[in-house]
Order: structure tokens, then C-alpha cells, then sequence
């Protein structure tokens, strides 16, 4: 993990890089160093980090920050497997505009994980080349990892209630 | 001519460059699975073929999705960690261990000595497990019919001793936030020994029957090879990513669970291929093997839960004496514990690759956002890029070798 320090004097790199609003802010708590990127700017920010040395792609996922605004959070876990630190990017955007540059072209292995993020928060990945559900049904409407998305959904079909279910009607 | 020689001389006119196809060759799009034993679980391939040989392949998952992590969503802490575990039910271990880290993290609790080292213990058994049902799995799907009974019997042992410290064969729940739920009970030491000092014999009986078979080794070697630089890129880690001579591994590069204490080598391997992705995980099991049995000796004495009753609950005879206990154990099991608001990511090395747990805590006593990082679901990335251009047999022998679980990918 870097230290707090450290943290700041990669933030300010970054905002002499790509302008001061590209990084918002940088927390560090428990060990746990993040960036807080402006979306516009996170494939640079990204792109960045890797030539820095950060070139694994950890992990990449989503997060409702219900009723905090902008809501959605994208979270970029980066590796750097020579010094063995982490360092975390926090990207937030709102959900009327969940709209975010895909990283595939920097880190081939976020394929899966955007689509992931596509599927469960309906943020859209600009630049993905195959940006479908993953987990959840093709013709499944809403996006269920969302915090304002009812825990049970479906009702149980049985045979009263066959009639009145979804697709039943032809 | 011969059949043989017939067979050889077709075999001959595949070209396996990858060249543009012709006006002459047609594309056959075969589907396979949701449902088929060499999908080792409910994945669905739409491979398309020229002749035997595989141009593309799309997998397609979520057959299994059950929302777990959504569900996480609306349960108290420790409530979550048996849904946790159900994620990758080989190594519900390790789907515990990486929750309850992120929770402890959160919190900042201290894991007592004795809960580490019987972490460890399980969480190695639980390594020799999940690698004894690939290597069963796998064998089956190259032929080998007998490997599978052969490793059952000694999964069953396991499965025992699992029952024996927990009351469980499956998903345990053994794993606690702060520790582990109890101290393992009387005669599991006799009964781990005895397994520890019969299972290297027992591998090299495996290694006996496989690297000795012709058909295995044909179908191995050389097949299906993906270089070091491409599985980093495409996020693969674990076996697989060792293999391919990288010696990643989480348990040494950034120790956690005191994994430091022990001796233990890295098994890797040379080209990456599928021969190399077997010895590297039948390597394992010996490492494995002295991992345990370092901790088994080394074994601390002490509790196993913190002592804070904040977090874990009281021993259960202080309730009849201690009205402090009484109001802890209820104020636990009606509302469990509340974790300051913060974020963490705790990786772990899992027997497939890195399983990290992100948690977000709101200050309430329910985590506001789960999320696994599952190593089959990232790894399953690399499956196109290995079989691209090679047989479809190959195919099934790169997916055994890829040990991909459903449960872990759709979660």
C-alpha cells in the first residue's frame, strides 16, 4: 500500500498531468488508498497509473452510493505486482448520465467486469465493444445491484396466478 | 493406405495459422451445454468450428446467478457470511475468509494467533479439496474414469474433518468475524496427522496413473499453450497464471492469516500450457500438505475469537452469570455489530486465482455494498484466446485445466 504521502504526491502528479480537476480527491483510511478521478478524465488517470507501474487490473466493480449524489460509484482496484501495492480509483457518476470511458484498450481483462457493472448499475461503458447483460436475462429490464431496486421481485408463478404473469398473455 | 496414415494426412491439410477462410470452407456454429458434464457446471459455449477446429468461441454465463451479493444487501454482517460462501462452493473458506478480513479491516479487529493459525489449517484443506475435485473432474473428462473415485476418497476425509471442527461438510460457516467459531474438538489433531502423512503418498499415486498414461500426456502437452504477458493483461492469476512461469502468489507476495510462518514453495511452471497447468495444481497439493502441518506443530495456544464482545459473542456459560454477557450476546444475534462507514479490499489467494472482497460499511449494522472478485469469473476471460485456432478436444481439456466454477462466476 502506499502511504498517505505518497498518495498525495501521486494525486498531484496526476492533476500536473491532466489538469486540476482530474483528481477530486485522495482519501487514505485503513490502509486503503483511493483516488477519487473525475469520470471524464479516468481512462487517462488510468492509462497513467499503468505506465507508473499500477499494470494489473485487479478488479473492477460497481457501487450505489444511495441517496449520496452523483450515485454510482466505479471502482478500479490496480496492482502493481513489483512493488506489491495497491492503489484504488473511484470514479462517481450521476444516474441520469452513467456514462463512463471503458478501459478494455488499457487492460484487456475488464471485458467481463464492465459488462458486470453494465448489468447490474446500468452504467454504460463508451468504448466497449460488447456491452450486453452478462449475469442477469438479455430481455431483463432494470438494473438490480441499484439501491433502489426492491430486494424480492418476481412473484412465484402457480397455477392462479399463471394468467397474469409476463408472457402469458398470447 | 493405413486408416492411421489416412487420418494423419487430413489432419495435415488443417491449417492452424488462423488464415482467412476460403470461399470453399464452411463455419459450423455448435453450441455446447448449458448442461453438459464437461462444462463442469451450467456453461453455455457457442463455439464456432471449421472442421474440428475452434475459429471462436463465446462463453455465456448467469445460468446460476442468485443475486448473492444483492442479497448480502439486507443481512446483519455475520448473517452474511454463510450467503458469502455459497458463492464458489469449492472454497467456501475462502469466500469467508476474504468477507470476514474485509469486515476486520472495517472494524479493525485483531485475529488472535490460534484463529490464524486455524484459518490456515482449513483453508488449506479446503486448497486440497477444491484441487482433488478438479483433478477428478478433469480426469474424467479426458477418460480417466478411475481418477475421480480415486480422488473422492480422499475429499471425503476431508470432508470429514470438516464435519468434525464445524458440524458441516459444506459451507461451514467456521469462519467468524474476529476469529473462528470454535476450537477444533479432541482427536481432529490425530485425524489431520494421519491425513497429512497419508496424502503425498496418495498424489503420487495420482501423478502414478496420469503421467505414465499416453493419452493423457498427448492431450496435455503443448496444447492450448497463452503466454505470461496475455493472462496478466487479460487479470488471470492463480494456477493458471503460474504455469505460465510467473510465480504470483498472494500468500507470499502479501502474507496475510500469518502465512508468513510457514515454509512453502511456489510450484511453477515453463510454457503454460495444459500439461503445466496440471503439475503446477497436483504441486500444490504437496505444498499444501506441509503448510498444515507447519501450523498443525506451530500451533499457539490462546483464544480463537477476539475478546471483544462487541464483535463476537460471549462464551455461551457466561450467560448465566454475567448480565454484561447477556445484553452482548442479544444486542449480537437481534442486531448484530454496526461498522464505521469506510471501504475495504482484501484480496486473498484462493485455489483459483485471487478472490478479493470489496465491503462498503454505512455505519449500519448491514454492509451497503458486497462484491466478490471472483477469480473463475475473470479467468474464464482467457478461455478464447487459449483455444483459438486448436481443436475442439482441446477445448475440453483447456476448460478442465481452467477449473472454472459456476457458482463463483455468476454468483
Amino acid at each position: 500500500m502506499p502511504d498517505a504521502t505518497e498518495l498525495e504526491l501521486t494525486a498531484q502528479e496526476l492533476r500536473e498531468a491532466h489538469g486540476a480537476e482530474s483528481i477530486i480527491d485522495a482519501t487514505f483510511h485503513r490502509n486503503r488508498a483511493t483516488l477519487i478521478a473525475n469520470p471524464a478524465h479516468v481512462h487517462d488517470v488510468l492509462e497513467r497509473l499503468q505506465a507508473k507501474g499500477y499494470k494489473f487490473l485487479a478488479s473492477l466493480h460497481g457501487c450505489d452510493y444511495y441517496p449520496e449524489e452523483p450515485r454510482l460509484g466505479i471502482l478500479y482496484e490496480l496492482l502493481d505486482m513489483d512493488r506489491v501495492d495497491r492503489v484504488s480509483v473511484k470514479a462517481r457518476v450521476h444516474t441520469e448520465d452513467a456514462r463512463i470511458s471503458s478501459v478494455i484498450d488499457l487492460f484487456p481483462g475488464a471485458d467481463y467486469p464492465e459488462r458486470e457493472v453494465y448489468d447490474m448499475f446500468g452504467v454504460v461503458f463508451e468504448g466497449h465493444p460488447d456491452l450486453r447483460r452478462i449475469l442477469m436475462p438479455e430481455d431483463y429490464e432494470g438494473f438490480p445491484q441499484r439501491r433502489d431496486f426492491p430486494l424480492g421481485g418476481e412473484p412465484v408463478l402457480f397455477t392462479h396466478n399463471e394468467e397474469r404473469s409476463y408472457g402469458k398473455w398470447q | 493406405m493405413s486408416l492411421t496414415e489416412d487420418y494423419r494426412k487430413r489432419e495435415e491439410s488443417i491449417t492452424l495459422s488462423g488464415e482467412p477462410i476460403g470461399e470453399t470452407h464452411e463455419l459450423l456454429t455448435l453450441n455446447i451445454g448449458p448442461h453438459h458434464p464437461a462444462t463442469h457446471g451450467v456453461l453455455r459455449l457457442i463455439t464456432t468450428l471449421e472442421g474440428e477446429v475452434v475459429r471462436d468461441i463465446k462463453p455465456i454465463v448467469g445460468y446460476v446467478h442468485t443475486g448473492i451479493e444483492k442479497t448480502c444487501e439486507d443481512k446483519s454482517y455475520w448473517k452474511a457470511i454463510p450467503v458469502v460462501e455459497r458463492m464458489d462452493y469449492l472454497s467456501y473458506y475462502f469466500n469467508a475468509t476474504a468477507f470476514c478480513g474485509a469486515v476486520e479491516t472495517l472494524l479493525g479487529v485483531e485475529v488472535p494467533a490460534r484463529a490464524q493459525y486455524l484459518r490456515v489449517i482449513h483453508l488449506e484443506l479446503n486448497r486440497i479439496m477444491s484441487h482433488l475435485v478438479w483433478l477428478g473432474t478433469s480426469a474424467l473428462d479426458l477418460g480417466a474414469i478411475s481418477m475421480f473415485w480415486y480422488c473422492f476418497r480422499e475429499r471425503e476425509t476431508i470432508l470429514d474433518l470438516f464435519e468434525m471442527s464445524s458440524g458441516q461438510r459444506m459451507h461451514t460457516r467456521y469462519i467468524q468475524v474476529g476469529g473462528v467459531i470454535e476450537d477444533i474438538p479432541r482427536g481432529f489433531e490425530a485425524k489431520l496427522r494421519k491425513f497429512i502423512a497419508e496424502m503425498p503418498d496418495r498424489a503420487d499415486q495420482y501423478a502414478d496413473l496420469l503421467e505414465k498414461n499416453q493419452i493423457v500426456l498427448q492431450r496435455l502437452h503443448g496444447t492450448c499453450q497463452l503466454d505470461e504477458e496475455t493472462l496478466l493483461k487479460l487479470g488471470v492469476t492463480g494456477p493458471l497464471l503460474r504455469a505460465a512461469g510467473n510465480p504470483w502468489d498472494l500468500r507470499k507476495a502479501q502474507p496475510y492469516s500469518s502465512y508468513d510462518h510457514f515454509q512453502f514453495k511456489i510450484p511453477v511452471g515453463t510454457v503454460g500450457d495444459n500439461y503445466d497447468r496440471y503439475r503446477v495444481r497436483h504441486a500444490e497439493l504437496y505444498e499444501s500438505v506441509k503448510i498444515i502441518e507447519q501450523a498443525l506443530d506451530g500451533l499457539p495456544e490462546g483464544p480463537f475469537i477476539t475478546p471483544d464482545r462487541k464483535v463476537a459473542l460471549p462464551p455461551r456459560h457466561e450467560l448465566a452469570t454475567s448480565m454484561e454477557a447477556l445484553i452482548h450476546h442479544f444486542k449480537l444475534v437481534t442486531e448484530g455489530f454496526r461498522v464505521p462507514p469506510g471501504e475495504a479490499y482484501y484480496p486473498i489467494e484462493g485455489p483459483r486465482g485471487e478472490l478479493g472482497c470489496f465491503v462498503r460499511a454505512d455505519g449500519s449494522a448491514k454492509p451497503a455494498r458486497v462484491h466478490m472478485r471472483d477469480p473463475s469469473f475473470v479467468n474464464l476471460q482467457a478461455l478464447g484466446p487459449m483455444v483459438r485456432d486448436s481443436y475442439i478436444a482441446d477445448l475440453i481439456a483447456t476448460l478442465a485445466m481452467l477449473d472454472p466454477v459456476l457458482g463463483g462466476i455468476d454468483r
